[in-house]
């Protein structure tokens, strides 16, 4: 099984470990794994703008390099939700049509590729700490995706997992939306941290680095011990 | 209708400060949406009943003008006077008019969110007609002389000691924040007004095509005495409240209560067929229905946007917005806040004048979640904000901003420097606390710094 590796922008630019253990983890289950070097970003954040026109040609751009792909995972629930959901808003050119329909059909999120697709819910990974999981927007409610990666999480070995108060409650980040309305969007985040307190967990996990470069603003400027950690970092770290 | 929602980005930044507040509007929707998640369950299937719902209203807008011209024709059989108003100064002048052959001087009026949009009361007031809200969260956002604060549960931003104070500055009554007491107050003023009063004033939650009669659901039994004490009665509904058969009202009445409420059924269901028939003792001599456009119309020929048009008003979108749980209902100023009300108000006002209320939004879709009628509330959002980029209202630097982006994220080349020349500059950055000092984002928040290497070249470390 040959595995097509999207990696958002933001995991390109600022959080490539997390790239990093993606590979890692397909490896060690024995995918062939292709980085098609040509991408950079699917055009969400021009699409959640209302920049169509922008978000079009990223698009395009996008479909022409992964349509002739096995499968494309990426380790992220927005940046797959953009692509298999609003993709069709876009008014793709008829002559990639074709490419959109097979796209939409082959491209996953990691959670939902490792156990909906693989039927792997163990990748073998040992972890011993207390964690707790927040839900990404994109990846619960456009994806449905909801149980795939708690099932992940409870099966690393040595983690104790514990579910937050309003785990699916919005961490505020929402791309522009954040430097849009800073207040608000700080404002719901205190929320959230807020409930990640409450857990009583040392480490928060999430499916999308957005939500993950959120949450860990917040706890770092108020100096609160948690820590942030991508569900790809978590499945990696000590596979056995 | 009259909005203020220019001032969204300001009052929000302001009413976030308020930290009680926000943990008063997150108590309070939370209660309800804990109250709904418990009655939805004893439904067999609430998704099947949520589809139907949802097919029963597109339907129903789909064939619009059939269906009002049926529900005119047998209203007027059953003897209701059926007006038409394509703007709410037309509705307004319809009910003063009403009101002027009456020789009115009070009129008491059950909770209707198509009068405040209309600013019926004030209309009113100008005329010299006394207008009195008589479902107990009207009355007091009327006392207090501000818009609704939410669409069922217009006084969930004030505590009972607000409501205390507010009663004794305004009705002169000792001071208690008994809600019992405080209950009792308001029922002795308004069964004086219910009394008194020439007309009744309500709106309605549904109109039925095939038998002519409004449907008005509530749980104080104000409603049920404003259509049944005064001599005249008036119901205002919005064109789009319409639905084909008597049949129907089951499916909507079952998960109106539960997404509203989370009451299995309203403590008061009332069909109003028409005015009192010879030989009856209660009920009005005169019924009047004012069938309100007030720019529907415009919405209905919007393909993508008339699905906003399905909406039962139940608030439940506002009650799980994490958005409204912290800015609340008045920061959006209109009297339709929330998710749904961001979606509908720049089509009633315009796009200019309310544009930020289609960015109000995290996306987070759960307001489409909880949707009984399915309304994809946030999508549509998406689709706004496409109108506004069309229309040129998306200021020139953000404009210039997602080219340059754009152009950027098309050329690979162009990335690879980009990304390189970040981290120059990034160099020359102070080290504090790793932080990268990204404008607005930082005052509040850190931004983490620029990885070293980006995957792509860690990625052909690690393929050599």
């Amino acid at each position: 099984m040959r595995v097509s590796l999207f990696i958002p922008c933001l995991v390109d630019q600022f959080y490539p470990q997390v790239g990093l253990s993606t590979l890692r983890l397909f490896r060690k289950l024995g995918l062939e794994v292709v980085y098609p070097s040509d991408q950079t970003c699917c055009g969400q954040p021009a699409f959640n703008s209302g920049y169509h026109e922008e978000a079009r040609k990223l698009a395009v751009r996008f479909l022409r390099i992964f349509s002739d792909a096995e499968y494309i995972v990426t380790p992220s629930g927005s940046c797959a939700s953009m692509v298999r959901v609003f993709y069709q808003d876009l008014s793709i050119p008829a002559d990639l049509q074709q490419s959109l329909d097979r796209v939409k059909e082959i491209i996953f999120e990691l959670a939902e590729f490792l156990v909906d697709i693989l039927k792997v819910t163990d990748v073998g990974a040992a972890f011993s700490a207390r964690v707790t999981y927040h839900d990404s927007c994109h990846l619960l409610r456009e994806l449905k995706v909801k149980d795939p990666p708690r099932a992940l999480i409870r099966n690393v070995k040595g983690i104790d997992f514990i579910e937050m108060p309003e785990s699916s409650t919005c961490c505020g980040f929402g791309g522009a939306f954040s430097i849009k309305f800073p207040e608000i969007s700080t404002a719901m985040l205190e929320e959230k941290v807020r409930s990640i307190q409450r857990s009583g967990a040392e480490y928060v996990v999430a499916s999308d680095a957005g939500c993950l470069m959120h949450i860990a603003g917040l706890l770092l400027r108020s100096r609160i011990p948690i820590k942030t950690l991508h569900l790809a970092e978590l499945l990696a770290v000590n596979l056995r | 209708m009259r909005i203020t929602s220019k001032a969204f980005k300001s009052r929000a930044r302001e009413k976030v400060l308020d930290l009680s507040a926000r943990q008063r509007y997150r108590g309070a929707t939370q209660h309800s949406v804990e109250a709904r998640n418990r009655v939805v369950q004893d439904v067999l299937n609430w998704e099947e009943l949520r589809e139907t719902a949802r097919i029963l209203k597109a339907q129903s807008i789909e064939q619009l003008a059939d269906l009002l011209q049926q529900l005119e024709e047998h209203a007027s059989a059953n003897g209701i006077h059926v007006h038409w108003a394509e703007t709410d100064q037309e509705a307004c002048n319809h009910v003063i008019e009403i009101a002027r052959r009456q020789h009115a001087s009070l009129i008491v009026k059950s909770k209707s969110m198509v009068s405040e949009e209309i600013f019926l009361s004030h209309a009113l007031e100008k005329e010299g007609i006394e207008t009195v809200e008589t479902d107990l969260g009207e009355f007091i956002v009327q006392l207090a002389g501000e818009l609704p604060f939410h669409i069922t549960t217009p006084a969930i931003h004030k505590s009972r000691e607000d409501i205390g104070k507010l009663f004794a500055n305004k009705l002169g009554v000792p001071y208690t924040s008994e809600p019992t007491e405080l209950t009792k107050i308001a029922r002795e003023v308004l069964r004086e007004k219910f009394l008194k009063a020439q007309i009744g004033i309500s709106g309605g939650n549904f109109a039925i095509a095939e038998t002519g009669q409004i449907v008005i659901v509530e749980n104080e039994g104000n409603a049920r005495l404003t259509i049944t004490l005064p001599r005249i009665h008036i119901a205002i509904l919005g064109i789009e409240k319409v639905i084909p058969r008597l049949e129907d009202l089951s499916t909507f009445l079952a998960i109106l209560a539960r997404s509203a409420t989370g009451q299995r059924i309203t403590s008061y269901v009332s069909l109003i067929r028409g005015p009192k028939q010879q030989g009856e003792i209660d009920g009005p001599d005169e019924v009047h229905l004012i069938l309100l456009d007030n720019g529907r119309s415009d919405i209905l020929a919007d393909r993508k946007m008339r699905e906003v048009l399905y909406c039962i008003r139940c608030g439940a979108c506002l009650n799980v917005c994490p958005v409204y749980q912290v800015v609340g209902g008045h920061t959006y100023g209109s009297v339709y806040p929330g998710p749904i009300g961001s979606a509908f108000t720049p089509l009633m006002a315009s796009l200019e004048e309310a544009k930020d209320l289609p960015y109000a939004s995290s996306l987070c879709g759960r307001c489409a979640e909880i949707c009984p009628v399915k309304i994809d509330v946030h999508h549509l959002l998406l689709w706004l904000r496409r109108k506004a980029v069309e229309e040129r209202l998306s200021n020139l630097f953000e404009r210039l901003i997602v080219q340059l982006w754009c152009m950027i994220m098309k050329n690979l080349q162009l990335y690879r420097i980009a990304s390189k020349f970040a981290r120059v500059l990034q160099a020359f950055l102070p080290k504090r606390d790793s932080v990268l000092p990204v404008p607005i984002w930082s005052k509040s928040r850190d931004f983490p710094r620029l990885a070293p290497k980006t995957f792509r070249e860690l990625w052909r470390e690690v393929e050599d």
